[in-house]
């Protein structure tokens, strides 16, 4: 195994969309060693610098697919891509989903790839992560911990 | 009965951001054009009140993920303004290669990744990657070499942490910026070829009418500081951008439009720098400028992908210059102590004219914020585009129509991040 990054995206200002950095923050300290942790605040194109060289990638994204506010998608899109519309709520351009298949397409998507979206209900310019989101990011920084831990023990 | 029309998108791809356009048409003729935006800077305006002036260049660096150097840098200038504080020149020489490192990061996302799927035929850059990997892989690494840039200037490559009141909390040494001469060098070549790949594209005629602004700066393109200037003689002090531009609310929007006090609307960015500035442009980006068809001004929107590629070439160019004749200073910043009063600074945004004023009481507290984007000044003139757009095509069918509109909002580069929420393009025809 070469490397293992989980990267939180999502901007801090924009209440719910920070999830991303908020899980980010709950997992580091707590993941095997070897996995490194770090923060994509808007622009995803820097994705495909963050997981270079990495065989495995968690990446955490608030999404809006219209499911309750703080319910989890776990989506594997090591084979295919991510559902197209949810994750368009981010201020992104170019969003996650554009940026695993860029990837793709170029053969530098890491051999395993997760990408967590967390139900946004409140996107506005400072407003706060919402209850519901809050507690998602405890329980998707649980999750991302246990996948880790066991994909070591597996290995 | 007018024949009346509607049709509606829910959103405008590879535009930064979100952001909300609708256009209502009656009997072929554009009877409303309008491009709603949400502007964040509103909510860092009030964010920054009651802060330490010290805080603003890292509160305003998050306003934007694409250019948060513009934004620090324009903050500070206005901060060292209001204290009466000079920046020696190693340490704006510093900044001036800092702001290459994003004028290079974001033109290249702009230009392989947002803009230049419009003149290939593809519905963004992930279908251009699959059938010509290698230009998108060159797109990729010039971003990447800019971001470098940023990292080793700027500490950090989105929202660098380096940047403060006065200068920098750490100049990096000799040896750190030599580390980047070689991908820079490897970059200005990858530029070059840009400025060859996008000159080859297919360009519609179409000039736009209105008032080019850019910083001016006597033998210098200018990027960090300036003058503000135009093609129509406006030669001003940064200070006196509030007597000779006004920003009005407009009803339905939370958004505020920038105007000329005459009312008319005017254009920022690639055009205006370009068109303002052409002659000072390192002879190396000059004579790519003129390979590639370019003349000495440049009025047509869809051309503004060969211009940003040559500011590429540029960027790297005067990166590589700055960091040749590169002395480190002896204190990475000046002193600055507060003193009552208000401050005015600008910038050259990747996307054009960023305007910071501050208002300060004697402890450095801040009183007021006042945070002008180059995306809220461009609007008028977008909207202007758009409403020609839309008359001269109003036969073409609904799908073919936004395209256009689509096109022509890309156009500009919008950085909806810190301009637009949710760009829903609506074309209502009645």
């Amino acid at each position: 195994m070469s490397g293992r990054v989980v990267i939180g995206v999502g901007n801090v200002y924009r209440g719910d969309d920070g999830v991303g950095l908020s899980v980010a923050s709950l997992v580091r300290g707590r993941v095997p060693a070897d996995v490194a942790v770090l923060e994509c605040e808007q622009e995803p194109t820097r994705l495909l610098d963050a997981w270079e060289g990495a065989d495995v990638a968690v990446v955490v994204d608030a999404c809006a697919a219209g499911g309750p506010p703080g319910s989890v998608h776990r989506f594997d899109v090591s084979s295919d891509p991510l559902p197209a519309r949810g994750f368009r709520s981010s201020t992104h351009a170019f969003g996650v989903g554009d940026a695993v298949e860029l990837s793709r397409a170029l053969h530098r998507l890491p051999t395993h790839v997760v990408v967590y979206g967390v139900e946004g209900v409140a996107f506005d310019t400072g407003a706060p992560m919402s209850a519901p989101v809050q507690a998602a990011a405890e329980q998707v920084a649980a999750a991302i911990v246990r996948e880790l831990e066991t994909e070591q023990r597996d290995a | 009965m007018p024949e009346r029309r509607t049709i509606r998108t829910d959103y405008l791809a590879r535009v930064e951001g979100e952001g909300a356009m609708s256009v209502r048409l009656a009997d072929g003729m554009v009877e409303h054009v309008e491009l709603r935006i949400f502007e964040p800077p509103r909510f860092f305006e009030a964010l920054l009140r009651g802060r330490s002036f010290r805080e603003a260049p890292d509160i305003t660096a998050r306003i934007c993920g694409i250019c948060p150097v513009a934004y620090q840098m324009s903050a500070v200038q206005a901060m060292e303004d209001v204290c009466g504080v000079e920046i020696p020149e190693p340490i704006r020489l510093l900044r001036r290669l800092l702001y290459c490192g994003e004028w290079i990061e974001s033109h290249a996302l702009h230009v392989y990744m947002l803009h230049a799927p419009d003149f290939l035929g593809y519905d963004g850059a992930v279908e251009l990657a699959r059938d010509a990997p290698d230009v998108v892989e060159r797109g990729l690494a010039l971003k990447k070499t800019g971001n470098e840039v940023m990292s080793v200037v700027g500490g950090r490559e989105i929202h660098p942490v380096n940047v403060r009141v006065g200068g920098f909390y750490r100049a990096p040494t000799r040896r750190e910026l030599r580390v980047l001469v070689e991908p820079l060098e490897r970059a200005r070549e990858a530029a070059l070829e840009t400025v060859r790949w996008t000159a080859g594209f297919d360009f519609p005629e179409h000039d736009v009418e209105c008032e080019l602004v850019a910083l001016q700066v006597p033998g210098s393109y200018a990027v960090e500081h300036g003058r503000i200037g135009s093609d129509r003689g406006l030669d001003i002090a940064v200070a006196a951008y509030d007597a000779h531009f006004v920003e009005e609310h407009v009803e339905r929007s939370n958004a505020l439009h920038s105007r000329r006090t005459g009312g008319e609307a005017y254009l920022c960015g690639p055009l205006a720098r370009f068109s303002l500035g052409a002659d000072r442009l390192s002879p190396l980006a000059a004579d790519a400028a003129r390979e590639s068809g370019l003349e000495t001004t440049c009025r047509n929107p869809f051309r503004s992908i060969v211009v940003r590629s040559v500011e590429i070439v540029y960027a790297c160019d005067e990166a590589l210059r700055i960091i040749d004749v590169y002395d480190p200073p002896d204190e990475p910043f000046v002193e600055v102590e507060p003193q009552a009063g208000a401050g005015h600074g600008a910038t050259e945004a990747p996307r054009g004219l960023l305007y910071h004023r501050y208002v300060l009481d004697a402890e450095g507290t801040i009183l007021d914020a006042k945070i002008v984007p180059p995306t809220s000044q461009n609007q008028l003139a977008i909207e202007a585009d758009l409403r020609g757009v839309v008359g001269r095509h109003a036969d073409r069918p609904d799908d073919e129509l936004r395209d256009l509109c689509e096109q022509t909002i890309r156009n500009y580069d919008p950085c909806i991040s810190c301009a637009t929420h949710f760009l829903d393009l609506q074309v209502e025809r009645r």
